[in-house]
Protein backbone atom coordinates (compact mmCIF):
# COMPACT_ATOMS: atom_id res chain seq x y z
CA UNK A 1 0.00 0.00 0.00
CA UNK A 2 0.54 3.50 -0.45
CA UNK A 3 0.78 5.93 1.81
CA UNK A 4 2.58 9.35 2.66
CA UNK A 5 5.30 7.84 4.91
CA UNK A 6 6.94 6.26 1.70
CA UNK A 7 6.49 9.09 -0.49
CA UNK A 8 8.38 11.73 2.66
CA UNK A 9 11.13 8.55 2.71
CA UNK A 10 11.82 8.85 -0.70
CA UNK A 11 11.72 12.41 -1.14
CA UNK A 12 14.33 12.70 1.94
CA UNK A 13 16.65 10.31 -0.56
CA UNK A 14 16.04 12.06 -3.45
CA UNK A 15 16.76 15.69 -1.92
CA UNK A 16 19.74 14.47 -0.15
CA UNK A 17 21.93 12.88 -3.07
CA UNK A 18 20.78 16.03 -5.35
CA UNK A 19 21.68 18.43 -2.82
CA UNK A 20 25.00 17.08 -2.68
CA UNK A 21 25.30 16.29 -6.02
CA UNK A 22 24.58 19.88 -6.80
CA UNK A 23 27.41 21.32 -4.26
CA UNK A 24 29.84 18.89 -5.35
CA UNK A 25 29.33 19.84 -9.00
CA UNK A 26 30.96 23.00 -8.29
CA UNK A 27 34.31 21.22 -8.46
CA UNK A 28 33.91 20.19 -11.90
CA UNK A 29 36.86 22.21 -13.52
CA UNK A 30 38.29 23.01 -10.52
CA UNK A 31 39.68 19.97 -8.60
CA UNK A 32 43.04 19.94 -7.37
CA UNK A 33 44.72 17.65 -10.06
CA UNK A 34 42.72 16.39 -13.37
CA UNK A 35 42.21 13.03 -12.03
CA UNK A 36 40.56 14.04 -8.87
CA UNK A 37 38.56 16.38 -10.58
CA UNK A 38 37.13 13.71 -12.66
CA UNK A 39 36.65 11.39 -9.87
CA UNK A 40 34.33 13.66 -7.80
CA UNK A 41 32.80 14.63 -10.64
CA UNK A 42 32.06 11.22 -11.11
CA UNK A 43 31.06 10.66 -7.94
CA UNK A 44 28.51 13.52 -8.77
CA UNK A 45 26.90 12.16 -11.60
CA UNK A 46 26.05 8.72 -9.40
CA UNK A 47 24.27 10.97 -6.96
CA UNK A 48 22.56 12.21 -9.60
CA UNK A 49 21.47 9.09 -11.06
CA UNK A 50 19.85 8.05 -7.23
CA UNK A 51 18.64 10.81 -7.04
CA UNK A 52 17.09 11.04 -10.58
CA UNK A 53 15.72 7.22 -9.64
CA UNK A 54 14.17 8.46 -6.22
CA UNK A 55 12.86 11.70 -7.96
CA UNK A 56 11.29 9.41 -10.72
CA UNK A 57 9.72 6.71 -7.91
CA UNK A 58 8.09 9.40 -5.73
CA UNK A 59 6.45 10.91 -8.84
CA UNK A 60 4.88 7.67 -9.71
CA UNK A 61 3.81 7.32 -6.06
CA UNK A 62 2.38 10.92 -5.60
CA UNK A 63 0.60 10.59 -8.93
CA UNK A 64 -0.86 7.79 -7.81
CA UNK A 65 -2.44 9.24 -4.35
CA UNK A 66 -3.14 12.57 -5.42
CA UNK A 67 -4.12 12.42 -8.76
CA UNK A 68 -1.48 15.12 -9.97
CA UNK A 69 1.15 15.45 -12.88
CA UNK A 70 4.27 15.58 -10.88
CA UNK A 71 7.70 14.52 -13.03
CA UNK A 72 11.23 14.03 -11.84
CA UNK A 73 11.92 17.20 -13.03
CA UNK A 74 8.89 19.44 -11.08
CA UNK A 75 10.00 17.74 -7.55
CA UNK A 76 13.64 19.46 -8.48
CA UNK A 77 12.63 22.31 -10.00
CA UNK A 78 9.92 23.26 -7.99
CA UNK A 79 9.42 22.90 -4.54
CA UNK A 80 10.91 25.46 -2.35
CA UNK A 81 12.88 25.42 0.72
CA UNK A 82 11.05 24.01 2.94
CA UNK A 83 9.70 21.69 0.98
CA UNK A 84 13.25 19.86 0.65
CA UNK A 85 13.81 17.33 3.05
CA UNK A 86 17.79 16.68 2.83
CA UNK A 87 20.41 16.21 5.38
CA UNK A 88 21.85 19.57 5.92
CA UNK A 89 25.49 18.67 5.77
CA UNK A 90 24.65 18.24 1.95
CA UNK A 91 24.21 21.72 1.47
CA UNK A 92 27.08 23.25 3.73
CA UNK A 93 29.59 25.04 1.65
CA UNK A 94 32.32 23.12 -0.20
CA UNK A 95 34.81 24.67 1.98
CA UNK A 96 38.52 23.52 0.74
CA UNK A 97 39.17 19.84 -0.80
CA UNK A 98 39.54 18.60 2.61
CA UNK A 99 36.22 19.63 4.00
CA UNK A 100 34.41 18.51 0.50
CA UNK A 101 36.49 14.72 1.26
CA UNK A 102 35.69 14.43 4.48
CA UNK A 103 31.93 15.42 3.69
CA UNK A 104 31.78 12.74 1.22
CA UNK A 105 33.52 10.34 3.42
CA UNK A 106 30.98 10.64 6.25
CA UNK A 107 27.81 10.59 3.96
CA UNK A 108 29.30 7.52 2.04
CA UNK A 109 29.68 5.61 4.87
CA UNK A 110 26.27 6.28 6.06
CA UNK A 111 24.63 6.03 2.74
CA UNK A 112 26.54 2.47 2.57
CA UNK A 113 25.23 1.25 6.10
CA UNK A 114 21.88 2.87 5.07
CA UNK A 115 21.47 1.14 1.58
CA UNK A 116 22.76 -2.09 3.18
CA UNK A 117 18.98 -2.40 5.30
CA UNK A 118 17.70 -1.10 2.60
CA UNK A 119 17.82 -3.34 -0.13
CA UNK A 120 16.20 -5.60 2.05
CA UNK A 121 12.88 -3.54 3.00
CA UNK A 122 9.80 -4.67 1.54
CA UNK A 123 9.37 -1.67 -1.10
CA UNK A 124 10.75 -3.36 -3.97
CA UNK A 125 11.50 -0.04 -6.04
CA UNK A 126 13.74 1.49 -2.98
CA UNK A 127 15.27 -2.17 -2.88
CA UNK A 128 16.08 -2.41 -6.52
CA UNK A 129 17.41 1.09 -5.98
CA UNK A 130 19.70 0.49 -3.54
CA UNK A 131 21.09 -2.79 -4.76
CA UNK A 132 21.98 -0.58 -7.62
CA UNK A 133 23.46 2.40 -5.84
CA UNK A 134 25.87 0.42 -3.87
CA UNK A 135 28.00 -0.95 -6.74
CA UNK A 136 28.14 2.79 -6.93
CA UNK A 137 28.66 3.68 -3.10
CA UNK A 138 31.34 1.08 -2.35
CA UNK A 139 33.58 3.00 -4.76
CA UNK A 140 32.68 6.47 -3.07
CA UNK A 141 33.68 4.60 -0.04
CA UNK A 142 36.95 3.89 -0.69
CA UNK A 143 38.08 6.86 -2.83
CA UNK A 144 36.82 9.22 0.04
CA UNK A 145 38.39 6.92 2.55
CA UNK A 146 41.73 6.68 1.08
CA UNK A 147 41.73 11.07 0.92
CA UNK A 148 40.95 11.14 4.29
CA UNK A 149 43.95 9.25 5.19
CA UNK A 150 46.50 10.77 2.70
CA UNK A 151 45.42 14.08 3.70
CA UNK A 152 45.33 13.30 7.81
CA UNK A 153 48.22 11.60 7.52
CA UNK A 154 49.97 13.77 4.75
CA UNK A 155 51.81 16.76 5.41
CA UNK A 156 51.24 19.83 8.44
CA UNK A 157 48.85 21.84 6.06
CA UNK A 158 46.93 18.27 4.86
CA UNK A 159 46.73 17.27 8.41
CA UNK A 160 45.72 20.77 10.06
CA UNK A 161 43.14 21.54 6.85
CA UNK A 162 41.32 17.89 8.01
CA UNK A 163 41.09 18.79 11.38
CA UNK A 164 39.57 22.15 10.78
CA UNK A 165 37.05 20.36 8.57
CA UNK A 166 36.25 17.48 11.29
CA UNK A 167 35.92 20.85 13.64
CA UNK A 168 33.05 22.19 10.97
CA UNK A 169 31.42 18.86 9.55
CA UNK A 170 31.13 16.65 12.83
CA UNK A 171 28.38 18.62 14.97
CA UNK A 172 26.15 17.88 11.43
CA UNK A 173 26.49 13.94 11.31
CA UNK A 174 23.85 13.32 14.23
CA UNK A 175 21.22 14.01 12.29
CA UNK A 176 22.27 10.75 10.18
CA UNK A 177 21.01 9.46 13.42
CA UNK A 178 17.88 10.91 14.69
CA UNK A 179 14.74 8.72 14.21
CA UNK A 180 11.71 10.03 12.24
CA UNK A 181 8.39 9.30 11.51
CA UNK A 182 9.11 8.24 7.96
CA UNK A 183 12.20 6.11 8.26
CA UNK A 184 12.13 3.11 6.11
CA UNK A 185 14.57 1.29 8.72
CA UNK A 186 15.43 1.75 12.31
CA UNK A 187 18.24 4.35 11.81
CA UNK A 188 19.84 4.38 15.65
CA UNK A 189 20.70 0.64 14.63
CA UNK A 190 23.68 1.56 12.14
CA UNK A 191 24.60 4.67 14.33
CA UNK A 192 27.29 2.08 16.09
CA UNK A 193 28.67 0.30 12.63
CA UNK A 194 29.02 4.04 10.98
CA UNK A 195 31.09 5.12 14.57
CA UNK A 196 33.19 1.96 13.54
CA UNK A 197 33.54 2.85 10.58
CA UNK A 198 34.75 6.38 11.00
CA UNK A 199 36.81 5.36 13.64
CA UNK A 200 38.96 3.16 11.26
CA UNK A 201 39.86 5.25 8.92
CA UNK A 202 40.77 8.14 11.54
CA UNK A 203 42.97 5.95 13.11
CA UNK A 204 45.19 5.23 9.93
CA UNK A 205 44.78 8.78 9.25
CA UNK A 206 45.63 10.37 12.45
CA UNK A 207 42.87 11.96 12.98
CA UNK A 208 40.02 12.06 16.45
CA UNK A 209 36.77 11.74 16.09
CA UNK A 210 35.61 14.79 18.50
CA UNK A 211 33.91 14.76 22.05
CA UNK A 212 30.30 15.27 22.85
CA UNK A 213 29.26 18.66 20.71
CA UNK A 214 25.94 19.86 20.20
CA UNK A 215 24.43 18.39 17.08
CA UNK A 216 22.68 20.28 14.34
CA UNK A 217 19.21 19.11 13.35
CA UNK A 218 16.35 20.06 10.95
CA UNK A 219 16.81 19.17 7.28
CA UNK A 220 14.46 16.04 7.67
CA UNK A 221 11.42 18.12 8.59
CA UNK A 222 12.51 21.05 6.08
CA UNK A 223 14.03 23.18 8.79
CA UNK A 224 17.59 24.10 6.45
CA UNK A 225 20.23 26.43 7.27
CA UNK A 226 20.61 29.47 5.10
CA UNK A 227 22.71 28.01 2.60
CA UNK A 228 20.14 25.92 0.50
CA UNK A 229 17.87 28.60 -0.17
CA UNK A 230 20.77 30.01 -2.58
CA UNK A 231 21.79 26.43 -3.96
CA UNK A 232 18.05 26.39 -4.81
CA UNK A 233 17.57 29.56 -6.57
CA UNK A 234 20.45 29.07 -8.41
CA UNK A 235 19.64 25.42 -8.90
CA UNK A 236 16.18 26.11 -10.31
CA UNK A 237 16.27 29.78 -11.91
CA UNK A 238 16.22 28.13 -15.43
CA UNK A 239 13.01 26.26 -15.21
CA UNK A 240 11.63 29.35 -12.97
CA UNK A 241 11.85 31.53 -15.69
CA UNK A 242 10.96 29.18 -18.47
CA UNK A 243 8.57 26.39 -17.23
CA UNK A 244 8.73 22.92 -18.50
CA UNK A 245 11.63 24.06 -21.22
CA UNK A 246 13.77 21.40 -22.65
CA UNK A 247 17.08 20.82 -24.08
CA UNK B 1 10.68 -17.86 -41.26
CA UNK B 2 12.85 -16.32 -39.10
CA UNK B 3 11.27 -15.83 -35.22
CA UNK B 4 10.36 -12.23 -34.55
CA UNK B 5 11.70 -12.17 -31.61
CA UNK B 6 15.10 -12.87 -33.25
CA UNK B 7 14.33 -10.40 -36.05
CA UNK B 8 13.98 -7.70 -33.47
CA UNK B 9 17.15 -8.54 -31.55
CA UNK B 10 18.81 -8.56 -35.24
CA UNK B 11 17.96 -4.85 -35.29
CA UNK B 12 18.69 -4.04 -31.66
CA UNK B 13 22.26 -5.26 -32.95
CA UNK B 14 23.17 -2.58 -34.20
CA UNK B 15 22.89 -0.44 -32.04
CA UNK B 16 25.47 1.14 -30.33
CA UNK B 17 26.49 2.57 -27.35
CA UNK B 18 26.76 6.37 -28.01
CA UNK B 19 29.96 6.32 -25.33
CA UNK B 20 31.70 3.46 -26.55
CA UNK B 21 31.29 3.21 -30.49
CA UNK B 22 32.92 -0.27 -30.55
CA UNK B 23 30.15 -2.01 -27.93
CA UNK B 24 26.14 -3.21 -29.49
CA UNK B 25 23.67 -2.44 -26.44
CA UNK B 26 23.53 -6.36 -27.00
CA UNK B 27 27.03 -6.64 -26.34
CA UNK B 28 27.09 -4.24 -22.79
CA UNK B 29 23.43 -6.76 -21.49
CA UNK B 30 21.46 -3.24 -21.63
CA UNK B 31 18.45 -4.92 -23.22
CA UNK B 32 16.73 -7.10 -20.79
CA UNK B 33 13.69 -8.35 -22.61
CA UNK B 34 11.73 -8.17 -25.74
CA UNK B 35 8.45 -8.49 -25.54
CA UNK B 36 5.98 -8.59 -28.13
CA UNK B 37 2.63 -7.22 -27.77
CA UNK B 38 0.86 -7.58 -31.78
CA UNK B 39 2.18 -7.52 -34.92
CA UNK B 40 3.16 -3.71 -34.76
CA UNK B 41 3.34 -3.26 -30.76
CA UNK B 42 6.34 -4.16 -28.74
CA UNK B 43 8.05 -3.31 -25.72
CA UNK B 44 12.08 -2.77 -25.22
CA UNK B 45 13.52 -3.71 -21.52
CA UNK B 46 16.67 -1.93 -20.94
CA UNK B 47 18.70 -1.23 -17.66
CA UNK B 48 20.98 1.30 -17.20
CA UNK B 49 24.70 0.48 -16.43
CA UNK B 50 25.60 3.21 -13.91
CA UNK B 51 22.63 5.00 -12.12
CA UNK B 52 23.99 8.30 -13.56
CA UNK B 53 24.96 6.79 -16.94
CA UNK B 54 24.33 10.21 -19.33
CA UNK B 55 24.07 7.46 -22.72
CA UNK B 56 20.42 6.04 -21.66
CA UNK B 57 18.18 8.68 -23.00
CA UNK B 58 20.24 8.28 -26.02
CA UNK B 59 19.96 4.48 -26.00
CA UNK B 60 16.26 4.39 -25.50
CA UNK B 61 15.46 7.02 -28.97
CA UNK B 62 18.07 4.98 -30.71
CA UNK B 63 16.18 2.29 -30.31
CA UNK B 64 13.05 3.45 -31.16
CA UNK B 65 14.18 5.32 -33.92
CA UNK B 66 15.64 1.53 -35.48
CA UNK B 67 12.46 -0.26 -34.68
CA UNK B 68 10.48 2.81 -36.32
CA UNK B 69 11.96 2.43 -39.66
CA UNK B 70 11.60 -1.20 -39.62
CA UNK B 71 8.07 -1.17 -39.56
CA UNK B 72 7.31 -1.28 -35.84
CA UNK B 73 5.01 1.37 -35.11
CA UNK B 74 4.35 0.89 -31.57
CA UNK B 75 7.60 0.39 -29.34
CA UNK B 76 7.68 0.88 -25.54
CA UNK B 77 11.18 1.30 -23.92
CA UNK B 78 10.68 0.59 -20.37
CA UNK B 79 13.21 0.73 -17.72
CA UNK B 80 14.28 -1.89 -14.98
CA UNK B 81 16.35 -1.71 -12.08
CA UNK B 82 16.19 -5.68 -10.96
CA UNK B 83 18.64 -7.23 -11.01
CA UNK B 84 21.11 -4.65 -11.13
CA UNK B 85 23.39 -4.42 -14.05
CA UNK B 86 26.85 -6.10 -13.93
CA UNK B 87 30.15 -6.57 -16.11
CA UNK B 88 29.26 -10.15 -15.96
CA UNK B 89 26.84 -9.93 -18.43
CA UNK B 90 29.15 -8.36 -21.31
CA UNK B 91 29.31 -10.37 -24.14
CA UNK B 92 32.83 -12.27 -25.07
CA UNK B 93 32.95 -10.66 -28.44
CA UNK B 94 31.65 -7.31 -26.61
CA UNK B 95 35.01 -7.90 -24.38
CA UNK B 96 37.27 -8.76 -28.27
CA UNK B 97 36.16 -5.27 -29.25
CA UNK B 98 36.64 -3.83 -26.66
CA UNK B 99 39.92 -4.29 -26.29
CA UNK B 100 40.48 -4.36 -29.93
CA UNK B 101 39.42 -0.91 -29.54
CA UNK B 102 41.63 0.21 -26.50
CA UNK B 103 39.70 -0.49 -23.31
CA UNK B 104 41.06 -3.13 -21.27
CA UNK B 105 37.54 -5.08 -21.06
CA UNK B 106 36.52 -5.82 -17.33
CA UNK B 107 37.65 -9.43 -14.93
CA UNK B 108 35.33 -12.23 -15.22
CA UNK B 109 33.67 -11.69 -11.76
CA UNK B 110 32.29 -8.55 -10.71
CA UNK B 111 32.44 -9.70 -6.79
CA UNK B 112 36.37 -8.73 -6.38
CA UNK B 113 35.16 -5.22 -6.44
CA UNK B 114 34.79 -4.91 -2.47
CA UNK B 115 38.25 -3.84 -2.76
CA UNK B 116 40.65 -2.74 0.40
CA UNK B 117 41.33 0.67 0.84
CA UNK B 118 44.71 1.32 -1.30
CA UNK B 119 44.46 -1.98 -2.79
CA UNK B 120 44.14 -1.92 -7.50
CA UNK B 121 42.43 -4.24 -9.55
CA UNK B 122 45.81 -6.17 -10.56
CA UNK B 123 47.06 -8.09 -13.57
CA UNK B 124 44.75 -5.48 -16.06
CA UNK B 125 46.65 -6.13 -19.17
CA UNK B 126 47.46 -3.10 -21.55
CA UNK B 127 45.79 -3.44 -24.50
CA UNK B 128 48.20 -2.25 -26.49
CA UNK B 129 51.54 -4.18 -25.67
CA UNK B 130 49.54 -6.53 -23.43
CA UNK B 131 52.23 -6.55 -20.68
CA UNK B 132 50.69 -7.05 -17.08
CA UNK B 133 53.45 -4.11 -15.73
CA UNK B 134 50.73 -1.62 -15.30
CA UNK B 135 49.30 0.60 -12.65
CA UNK B 136 46.23 2.46 -11.94
CA UNK B 137 46.10 6.62 -12.18
CA UNK B 138 43.07 6.81 -10.81
CA UNK B 139 40.16 4.50 -10.08
CA UNK B 140 37.42 6.71 -11.66
CA UNK B 141 37.99 7.63 -15.66
CA UNK B 142 36.80 9.47 -18.76
CA UNK B 143 33.42 8.27 -17.72
CA UNK B 144 31.55 6.63 -14.62
CA UNK B 145 32.24 2.46 -16.24
CA UNK B 146 36.12 3.13 -16.78
CA UNK B 147 39.12 3.83 -14.34
CA UNK B 148 42.54 5.12 -15.91
CA UNK B 149 45.52 3.45 -16.06
CA UNK B 150 49.06 3.48 -17.19
CA UNK B 151 51.56 0.86 -18.70
CA UNK B 152 55.14 0.61 -17.47
CA UNK B 153 56.25 -0.90 -20.73
CA UNK B 154 55.05 0.86 -23.44
CA UNK B 155 54.39 4.16 -21.31
CA UNK B 156 50.40 4.42 -22.42
CA UNK B 157 47.88 5.34 -20.44
CA UNK B 158 44.45 3.45 -21.19
CA UNK B 159 41.31 2.90 -20.04
CA UNK B 160 40.00 -0.26 -17.98
CA UNK B 161 36.69 -1.29 -18.13
CA UNK B 162 35.97 -1.40 -14.11
CA UNK B 163 33.87 -4.81 -13.29
CA UNK B 164 30.78 -3.50 -11.50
Amino acid sequence: MINQKTINATLHLADTTLILAQKNSEWCAHGPILEQDIAITNITLDLIGQSRMFYQYAAELINEVENKNETEDTLAYFRSEREFKNFLIAELPNGDWAQTILRQFFFSCFHQLLFEKLQHIEDKQISAIAVKSLKEINYHVKWSSEWVIRLGDGTLESHSRMVKAIEILWPYTGEFFNAEENDLIEVKKIKSNWIQKIEAVFFEANLLIPGNVFMQTGGKQGIHTEHLGYILTEMQSLQRAYPGLEW
Amino acid sequence: MINPKDHIYSILEKIFDPEIPVLTIIDLGIVRDVIIIDEQTIEIVITPTYSGCPAMDVISFEIKLALLESGYKNIKVTYTLSPAWTTDWMSESGKRKLLEYGIAPPKKNSSRVNKMLFEEETNVSCPQCNSSNTNQLSEFGSTACKSLYKCNDCNEVFDYFKCH
